[in-house]
């Protein structure tokens, strides 16, 4: 019996050295700040305590599809122009609704043979669409279902990607970035610590479409006038496009002035190897960029074949530059443009990170700022140790001896419980902090399930040892049951729960689970050997108030 | 020194009393419901925006409220948060049902409170109260007002961003809570009253600090409305499995029919009280339908263990003998959870207070229910049932596990 005893102390022992240990780490020294310090280090603050960002994104994935469709047609319109069938018209009827669709109009019936050799040609628009003859010499091409589903798929990898790309430039600590739920194309952002949400919110959010079109008129007033060049329609692998701030028709320097660009782009976002910002010779901020070795080849080429002719720099289908070609251009270039050492700082790290293959938007946004971070965990903080010393303080007045057998045996619940939150690098958040409050009230309720027991075996005449060994063995059963219950619920809640939510969870569960092993084996041992050291005093008594 | 030693009150026999009282809480609770239109959804499951205010100095409510009103927030609500005078939380539930921007409303609000507390920010300076530590490291680069730059732009870089990082550290603490009321509060780090005389000239001080938003959107809201609903009644129909499994059928509907009684009565205060539900709140109520258990099934576990030591007895009296014997046990357990939670709701802060208190009041009507509640229930169920078969030679149910033992 003392021997299974000490072994069992040993254990205990070990148990409470391997906790502390996983608690406060190997301190640097033995200073009181640097215990703080480590202890700081391995808990792991929610957002909703340390301040931060959580947001849920919808990757607005039908853009791609249409995107991809708008590709098609454009090289369908190519494929039938080079060999001579006409056609009325080839447009996507409604990007916005049915970005999958593309309707081709007024092929003439003898040609149609010609005209499905060209869709069911692979470099033209190939297998992927289904085609339907809707009257005669009209069509409709449709994206099959498969194909989309893999494009959404990828844009939302790439979004993934590109934004978490973004998000480790802007030096954020531990940011996370991850798909959200199944199969809505919902990402989930957290960003701990970041003090200019909005900033970070801009920044994420630019689609970044980065594309150099050759020039083909301007500048002009307005749209209108940009029309009425070419008669008043454009032809169809032209677009008018805004610019601002870049000295065109009027003086001032926030007007908008109407260009007419090409269509396609011979380099686009994805060609750039680096951006950077630079100043040029008076100071101005502009961002020079690097082609890669294949898009430099390509550049070069049309430079050369272009010179003199405006080359249009555009972003997000916005002109950003419109300048005349010079020369060769290979592979480095500048990006000028009214740019602050902020704005030209956050363009490069856009470029660099590459460009969103469809816009974002926001389902959720949630931002704590670090004040009320630092407030909630002072409230916290206090909160759970005035219920602590409550109920210390009960057991002790209550139970008198045997409280503090129940102190003791809290106490170490909670140093598992943190021990546990340090080693798996949980995370700690103010319904966590909530969860912990829950557990001392929860885990004394064991050690009162006992002691009630006990006193009760006492009272009708039992001996002290044999009542203590009764009250654990009745008790056990009953504590296991509340324990499940309360545990059980608890798995809903991690189940169901958001991120905070999932923190109360944890600690709601990991501290009952725990106090299965502090309230019936540690308080067990510390009766024994209270017990033993009475042995052999006749009528041995238990302060058990 | 003990409570309760040896009691004998008749629990069962007034059970009627506990039955006009619960009616008369139900009664009060649905009339509360009802006069509200439904239990007051808060911002997580109807959508909107909800933001954090803190003032630098006291602004009346009545101002702000009139302010919002003009701005056609819709169904606003304007809470003063404790203990300080100068937060209030603003919630304003999402109007529009398609997917507006959820940027807009929050700048709305914002324009508000400049109107509110005295005009638009000037234009060209930056919110001392609301500048980050890179911008503001930046802005003492820029103007360098204890010469690092000497040092090279390293070392001046590494020296101006403690500092910056000690200033925002000193605003965020519990005596400004967020705002500088003043300029000179900057002068309070070590030997920068040039710093607070340059800050004065390139800097305004933001007269309110916005501590925390949440925006959602309506799908998000609604898809945690359907989600929370689901979770609740999965967990009270685990509960049902596994205390059927333990004891009998009937203990397990009669303890859930007591958990759900508890779950509505809460919900009624609730809305009394006029509070919020919010995911804690929920989260709350899932712990209860856990929590709430376990009373009744010390109370269960005491009867099995009596049955077949008294069974020569009314079930009732059985009951009544063992919900004497825990009555110890349950009030001191539900009391000493209940002084736990009591100082989350006293001193855990605002942000915790939904939870706290539908945790609070749910002990206490968890404990209540299933000596009122689901006792009386399942005896009275088992003795009509009884009457029903005068056949039947035992007669009462004996659980499973005891029926082993």
């Amino acid at each position: 019996m003392r021997r299974t005893l000490f072994y069992k102390s040993l254990f205990i022992v070990g148990v409470v050295i391997v906790c502390l240990v996983a608690v406060t780490g190997i301190p640097k020294g033995l200073g009181w700040q640097s215990w703080k310090t480590s202890i700081a280090g391995n808990i792991h603050l929610g957002l909703d305590l340390q301040g931060g960002s959580y947001l849920i994104l919808k990757v607005n994935v039908d853009e791609a599809v249409a995107a991809e469709t708008n590709q098609a047609q454009q090289r369908l319109q190519a494929a039938l122009a080079s060999k001579g069938v006409p056609y009325t018209s080839i447009r996507q009827p409604d990007p916005v609704h049915l970005p999958a669709v593309i309707d081709v109009q007024g092929i003439p019936p003898t040609r149609s043979g010609e005209f499905n050799a060209v869709v069911e040609d692979p470099t033209v628009v190939g297998p992927n669409y289904n085609v339907r003859s809707t009257s005669n010499g009209n069509y409709e091409l449709v994206l099959n279902s498969a194909t989309a589903s893999q494009i959404k798929d990828r844009a939302l990898t790439q979004s993934i990607e590109t934004i978490g790309n973004r998000v480790n430039e802007l030096g954020v600590t531990e940011p996370t970035v991850q798909q959200h739920g199944l199969g809505d194309y919902e990402i989930l952002v957290e960003l701990p610590g970041v003090t200019d949400p909005d900033r970070v919110k801009q920044i994420m959010q630019e689609t970044a479409q980065l594309q150099f079109r050759l020039g083909e008129g301007g500048p002009f007033a307005s749209e209108a006038q940009a029309r009425a060049q070419y008669g008043g329609v454009l032809p169809e692998d032209s677009q008018i496009l805004p610019g601002r701030n870049i000295g065109g028709t009027s003086s001032s320097s926030s007007a908008t002035d109407w260009y007419v660009v090409s269509r396609s782009s011979v380099v686009s976002g994805q060609d750039l190897r680096d951006a950077q910002p630079t100043t040029d010779n008076n100071g101005q901020m502009e961002v020079s960029f690097n082609l890669t070795r294949a898009a430099g080849q390509r550049f070069g080429d049309f430079t050369a074949a272009n010179i003199n002719k405006p080359l249009a720099i555009v972003l997000d289908n916005q002109i950003q530059e419109y300048a005349n070609i010079q020369g060769r251009i290979e592979d480095s270039g500048r990006i000028t443009g009214t740019f602050s050492r902020q704005q030209a700082s956050d363009l490069a790290l856009i470029l660099r990170s590459g460009a969103l293959p469809a816009s974002i938007s926001y389902l959720q946004d949630e931002e704590v700022g670090p004040s009320l971070g630092a407030d909630s965990i002072h409230a916290g903080i206090i909160a759970a140790l005035t219920g602590f010393l409550l109920v210390a303080g009960f057991m002790l007045f209550y139970y008198h001896g045997a409280g503090i057998n129940a102190v003791l045996a809290l106490v170490l619940n909670l140093v598992i419980l943190m021990a546990y939150m340090s080693l798996v690098s949980a995370t700690l958040t103010l319904p966590g902090i909530a969860g912990i409050i829950l557990t001392i009230g929860m885990a004394v309720d064991s050690n009162v399930l006992i002691f009630e027991r006990i006193r009760e075996e006492m009272r009708h005449g039992k001996s002290v040892p044999a009542a203590v060994d009764i009250g654990f063995r009745q008790a056990f059963i009953t504590i296991l049951d509340t324990h499940v219950t309360t545990v059980v619920s608890a798995i809903f809640l991690f189940l169901f729960g958001t991120g905070p939510i999932k923190g109360f969870a944890v600690t709601l569960t990991v501290g009952l689970i725990a106090n299965l092993f502090t309230a019936v084996f540690v308080s067990r041992v510390i009766f024994d050997y209270v017990l033993l050291r009475q042995q052999g005093i006749r009528g041995a008594k238990l302060s058990i108030g | 020194m003990e409570f309760f030693r040896d009691t004998d009150i008749d629990f069962l026999g007034k059970k009627w009393y506990f039955l006009t009282v619960t009616m008369v809480l139900f009664v009060v609770g649905m009339v509360a419901l009802a006069i509200h239109h439904g239990p007051d959804m808060g911002i997580d499951f109807t959508g909107g925006t909800q933001m954090d205010v803190k003032f630098s100095r006291p602004v009346p409510s009545e101002q702000i409220r009139s302010g919002l009103k003009n701005a056609n927030l819709g169904d606003f609500s304007l809470q003063p948060i404790a203990p300080g005078p100068n937060e209030v939380l603003i919630s304003a539930p999402l109007t529009a049902t398609s997917q507006a921007d959820l940027n807009r409303n929050r700048e709305e609000i914002v324009s508000v409170l400049y109107q509110v507390t005295g005009g638009a920010p000037p234009q060209g300076k930056l919110d001392i109260n609301a500048v980050g530590p890179e911008t503001f490291t930046n802005w003492l680069l820029q103007k360098d007002p204890d010469g690092y730059m000497g040092l090279g732009a390293q070392a001046a870089t590494q020296r101006y961003s403690t500092i910056a990082d000690a200033l925002i550290k000193q605003r965020r603490d519990v005596q400004y809570g967020g705002t500088f009321p003043s300029f000179d509060a900057l002068s309070a780090a070590p030997g920068d009253a040039q710093i607070a005389k340059l800050a004065a000239q390139d800097f305004f001080l933001g007269p309110f600090t916005v501590r925390s938003t949440q925006s959602i959107g309506p799908q998000v809201g609604s898809e945690l409305r359907d989600q929370a609903l689901r979770a609740v009644l999965y967990s009270l129909g685990a509960m049902l499995i596994y205390i059927a499994f333990r004891f009998e059928l009937i203990y397990g509907i009669a303890a859930v029919v007591a958990v759900f009684h508890d779950v509505l009565i809460t919900l009624g205060v609730f809305s009394l009280a006029r509070l919020p539900i919010d995911l804690t709140v929920v989260a709350a109520f899932l712990t209860l339908v856990g929590y709430s258990m376990n009373d009744t099934i010390v109370v269960f576990d005491r009867v099995r263990e009596n049955l077949p030591i008294m069974r020569r007895d009314k079930l009732s009296v059985v009951v009544n003998k063992s919900i004497n014997q825990t009555l110890s046990r349950t009030v001191l357990t539900s009391g000493l959870t209940f002084l736990s939670v009591l100082s989350l709701l006293v001193l855990g802060g605002e942000a915790l207070r939904g939870f706290s208190f539908a945790m609070t009041f749910g002990i206490l009507v968890g404990t209540y229910s299933s000596i009122a509640v689901a006792a009386p229930m399942m005896v009275a169920y088992i003795e009509s049932r009884n009457r029903r078969l005068p056949s039947a030679k035992s007669s009462k149910p004996i659980p499973a596990a005891a029926r082993r033992a």
